[in-house]
């Protein structure tokens, strides 16, 4: 039952075979055993999570169950979620309760999931890795020596070890696909303004967007539905006409026109990673899909543009964090500027730290023009670069990351190392494009690949008739950790 | 050597609107504290703002009622810097594209035959929220944080620097105060802070047109205390520079207890804000429709109403000026004439006379003036019809307000009790206390003849040539009516009576 798809929970639920109550608490039983090795979760709290199943089962037995009605979803700790510590990985809120529900919340209370727990993650999701957090790093379930990617690596590795059938995530350069692909499970990262923003702990407001972790395709479809749509709460959400995301499921790709860039496939990327993603490739080639080159020329420059723009508004964004009104505050201090000073130097862990530093740099006068204002031009070039890449084609494919999980411990002392193998999923959230990762085999060492799919706005429905259609022919997509394996 | 004052000034106008500029939270003044701070207020982590149309709107209004250049887009940005009121640990601003640029005001300086008008131009207009409040006081040696100001709408409208003496810059705030008013994008309470200055105060010798180093006076709250603290710093300038000294750029405090101006902090010391676009609000786009829409409902406004006075009525300049410093007043006048329409004068006098010092003696204002401007139309006609003398028109008034201003001060706003309005009131109290001036010229032969006859020393030395003795007697002819004689026609039949 652990690794049925929401649909087949969903049914299970219907016909009354099983109640939400029991299927949370096999759920958690399964959290009990593992989270301890491999810390995915930051606050689990069974009696909360039982009572919504409680009234979950309610809802099914009164006839008013939606399709995620009763069914566990993971809630990346950057939500705020009332009631429950949320404490965006970091010591600065350790102490926060959240008084009100995110957005993303308050749909998956009122479509009757049943909220799993708060998952652990970069702090403040800067990070790759899963390993900035203040609550420890998180496990890969594939091989515990390895990181799980970042910064939604929690949600990533709950999912993969089949802690949760669904989590989500948010994903500012990267943070939902790269995990996902590490950790061997899909994830999607919605266009920029589908899901609202309001309640999730912002890192850079102009890229974050939150999305959906799962098993499969169809299961981020189902998640989909849930969390997109308008919020007049968030002046960057979208107002458009509901969609549902499992509508284009089945559809065959006979005639698709992949792209695939020709500045993806070069010596950055591993073997065994391009050994993958071209064998997938050419299973859609076996569905009826045609390739094209493309080519995005300012692939190179993303990163950097990235690290620019990203801190600056996180310079700013993470200001409130002052030890004044809620959070951490340093016992003793001398003055208000001392205050301000030991909270934020205690409260903040390094990476957090460094990145305020660059952003503040970056925003500061003298600077501002060569780096603000040049890192905006070139984020618009990016944009289109994209854009003249789909007149030719309908996706785009590539490898999600140019690497297979790497070791724990392995990267965290060279910060530009890690920031490089962000290229190919920094670039999707600078131009605002939906990015889709699912998993395509695996590399070195017996870990996961992922492979990128890259629409265009508002192709999250194509997208995922994509990657479903690879899943109908294909295993990857269900295999677990051999440890894992009951 | 001579020397020429130059200021500039920058007003904080508190918009009018219900609610904040960003969140929902009320925006009503004297709450306890933290009781109007909603999560977005408090800056909790995750919660993002919304720009209210309210503030928006009325910021179209300004620059529409200034000529100014209605910006679209305009760009919100971030002013980050830490402070214990300020949430967010940045304000929202807008820095390099405001909402309003360009636009002027005229005022008016001088008066009695010395009236002066000139221009002033206007730089910008930008929208920016407010930040919560320190209390010092009470928390033994801790601070308290208010921050149901935070998120406040304000307007901060900023001028070149185009004013040459404190009194230009204060008739500027007045026009700027009144025109706000006017237009009803602020309530003008300066003690609620509302509507609060910044001086830019600087000194050149007369002559030179390069700008000296200026001082900034923050927070002036007063027309009095801007007029003040801007006569200090140019005197504190002019005597540095004529010692030889230099001026240092600076932020400085006006203390009004002292009447001093003091360093805050300087130009060297100055913070960094980092300016930049703020991500969570998309570019403000203004349909020229909505601005259109915006303009169709604009009231009349202050300076087109002026020039039609003048025009339409033949009042002066002054008279104009001083009957559009304020809506109310305006909104009054011209109730008045709509009654009277035909000496549009004596209601100007009236209305700046008896009105606005008895309405000034009692601390009130036009919106709430016990008298009606059907009543003191109807007073007016009787001085016109010439049933009362305008002496007489005073003791009648003082008894009309007397009698209306007995009901209670709220219930008598003339404005919205229309029905209960006793329009006759002047007519009721001239008859009831037979103020009725005597015109009937029978009477008056009768009245003039008698007192002559009482009075033959006045009526010898008048004809000797002592022309003063003419007033005395119609003093006594007066006082022989107890005051009720048509003074017009008792000279006339005094003087044919004496030629006889």
């Amino acid at each position: 039952m652990l690794n049925f798809s929401l649909k087949q929970l969903s049914a299970l639920l219907a016909a009354k075979k099983i109640s939400s109550a029991e299927l949370t608490g096999e759920f958690l039983r399964r959290s009990r055993t593992l989270n301890p090795d491999y810390n995915a979760f930051i606050t689990i709290d069974e009696e909360a999570s039982l009572a919504q199943a409680r009234a979950a089962d309610i809802m099914i037995a009164a006839g008013r169950a939606y399709p995620l009605t009763g069914i566990p979803v993971a809630q990346k700790d950057i939500f705020c979620t009332r009631g429950w510590l949320t404490t965006c990985g970091s010591r600065m809120l350790s102490n926060f309760v959240s008084p009100y529900d995110a957005d993303v919340v308050e749909r998956f209370n009122a479509a009757g999931a049943v909220n799993i727990g708060k998952t652990n993650m970069d702090e403040f999701a800067m990070g790759s890795s899963s390993e900035t957090s203040f609550y420890g790093p998180v496990k890969n379930p594939w091989d515990t020596t390895a990181v799980p990617g970042g910064s939604s690596g929690g949600s990533a590795c709950a999912v993969a070890a089949r802690m949760t059938p669904a989590a989500t995530g948010t994903d500012t350069g990267g943070s939902i696909r790269q995990p996902a692909a590490l950790c061997g499970i899909s994830g999607l990262k919605p266009t920029y303004g589908l899901v609202s923003r309001y309640g999730m702990i912002a890192f850079a407001s102009s890229l974050d967007q939150g999305g959906p972790m799962a098993k499969s395709a169809e299961d981020l479809a189902l998640m989909l539905n849930v969390m997109a749509g308008f919020d007049r709460r968030d002046s960057t959400s979208l107002q458009r006409e509901p969609e549902d995301y499992t509508r284009d499921l089945e559809k065959p790709l006979e005639g698709l026109r992949i792209g695939l860039p020709k500045e993806y496939f070069v010596k950055e990327i591993n073997d065994d990673v391009a050994r993958a993603v071209e064998a997938a490739v050419a299973e859609y080639r076996k569905l009826g899909a045609k390739t094209v080159e493309v080519s995005l020329p300012t692939t190179k420059l993303a990163v950097s543009v990235y690290y620019v723009l990203a801190p600056a508004e996180a310079s700013s964004n993470l200001s409130r964090f002052d030890g004044v009104r809620y959070g951490y505050r340093a016992p003793e201090y001398t003055d208000i500027d001392d205050m301000y000073r030991k909270s934020r130097a205690q409260g903040f862990g390094a990476e957090v730290k460094r990145r305020i530093l660059i952003g503040t740099y970056v925003l500061s006068h003298g600077y501002y023009d060569a780096y603000y204002i040049q890192a905006q031009k070139l984020r618009r070039l990016i944009a289109q670069d994209f854009a003249e890449a789909f007149k030719l084609c309908d996706i785009i494919m590539g490898p999600t990351s140019p690497t297979v999980a790497f070791g724990l411990g392995e990267k965290s002392s060279d910060p530009v190392r890690m920031y490089l193998s962000d290229a190919y999923t920094i670039a999707v959230n600078l131009a605002g494009l939906p990015g889709l990762s699912i998993p395509a085999g695996f590399g070195e060492k017996n870990r996961p690949v992922g492979l990128h799919i890259v629409g265009n706005y508002f192709a999250e429905a194509k997208m995922l008739n994509v990657a479903h259609q690879y899943q109908q022919v294909t295993d990857w997509h269900i295999r677990t950790p051999v440890q894992l394996e009951s | 050597m001579q020397w020429e004052i130059v200021i500039g000034l920058e007003v904080h106008t508190q918009l009018s609107t219900q609610s904040k500029i960003f969140s929902g939270a009320s925006t009503a003044f004297g709450a306890a504290p933290n009781a109007e701070a909603c999560a977005v207020d408090l800056a909790l982590p995750g919660v993002l703002p919304v720009l209210n149309r309210g503030a928006v709107e009325r910021a179209i209004k300004l620059g529409l009622a200034v000529r100014g250049k209605i910006n679209s887009p305009s760009i919100f940005a971030r002013k980050n810097y830490f402070y214990p009121d300020l949430p967010k640990g940045y304000q929202i601003s807008q820095y390099e594209l405001p909402v309003v640029e360009g636009g002027s005001v005229r005022i008016q300086t001088g008066h009695d035959g010395n009236e002066c008008e000139k221009t002033i131009r206007l730089t910008r207009a930008h929208l920016e929220e407010d930040a919560g409040k320190s209390l010092h006081e009470d928390f033994h040696g801790m601070t308290g944080i208010d921050l149901n100001r935070a998120g406040t709408p304000l307007l901060e409208i900023v001028s070149e620097p185009d004013m040459r003496s404190s009194a230009e810059a204060v008739a500027y705030a007045k026009t700027l105060h009144s025109l706000v008013r006017w237009i009803g994008i602020c309530d003008g309470n300066m003690q609620e802070g509302s509507f609060r200055c910044d001086a830019n105060v600087s000194v050149r010798p007369r002559g030179s047109d390069t700008l000296g180093t200026r001082c900034e006076i923050k927070n002036l709250n007063s027309f009095r205390f801007l007029e003040k603290a801007i006569d200090y710093e140019a005197r504190r300038q002019i005597e540095i520079l004529e010692d030889g000294g230099a001026i240092h750029q600076q932020t400085r405090l006006y203390d009004s207890d002292k009447g001093e101006t003091r360093a805050m902090r300087s130009k060297e010391d100055a913070q960094d804000y980092r300016y930049f676009p703020d991500p969570d609000l998309l570019p403000l786009e203004i349909p020229e429709s909505w601005i259109a829409e915006v303009k169709s409902r604009l009231p009349e406004l202050p300076q087109q109403m002026h020039t039609r006075l003048e025009r339409d009525y033949g009042l002066s300049a002054y008279d104009a000026a001083s009957l559009t410093a304020d809506r109310e007043i305006a909104e009054y006048f011209e109730a008045v004439v709509d009654k009277l329409p035909s000496d549009p004068k004596l209601c100007a006098n009236w209305v700046m006379g008896e009105i606005s010092a008895y309405l000034n003696d009692e601390g009130r204002f036009f919106g709430d003036c016990p008298l009606s401007p059907g009543q003191l139309a109807q007073l007016l006609a009787r001085i016109k019809d010439g049933t009362i003398s305008g002496k007489m028109a005073k003791e009648v008034f003082r008894q009309m307000w007397l009698k209306a201003g007995l009901i209670g001060k709220q219930a008598t706003a003339w404005k919205g009790r229309d029905s209960q309005i006793n329009e006759n009131l002047a007519d009721q109290i001239i008859e009831s206390q037979g103020l009725r001036q005597i015109s009937d010229s029978g009477e008056l032969e009768k009245l003039v003849g008698e007192v002559m006859a009482a009075n033959s020393k006045s009526v010898e030395e008048f004809k000797a040539g002592k022309e003063k003795a003419f007033n005395a007697i119609v003093g006594q002819v007066m006082k022989a009516a107890k005051g009720k004689a048509n003074p017009a026609q008792v000279n006339e039949i005094l003087k044919r009576k004496l030629m006889e």
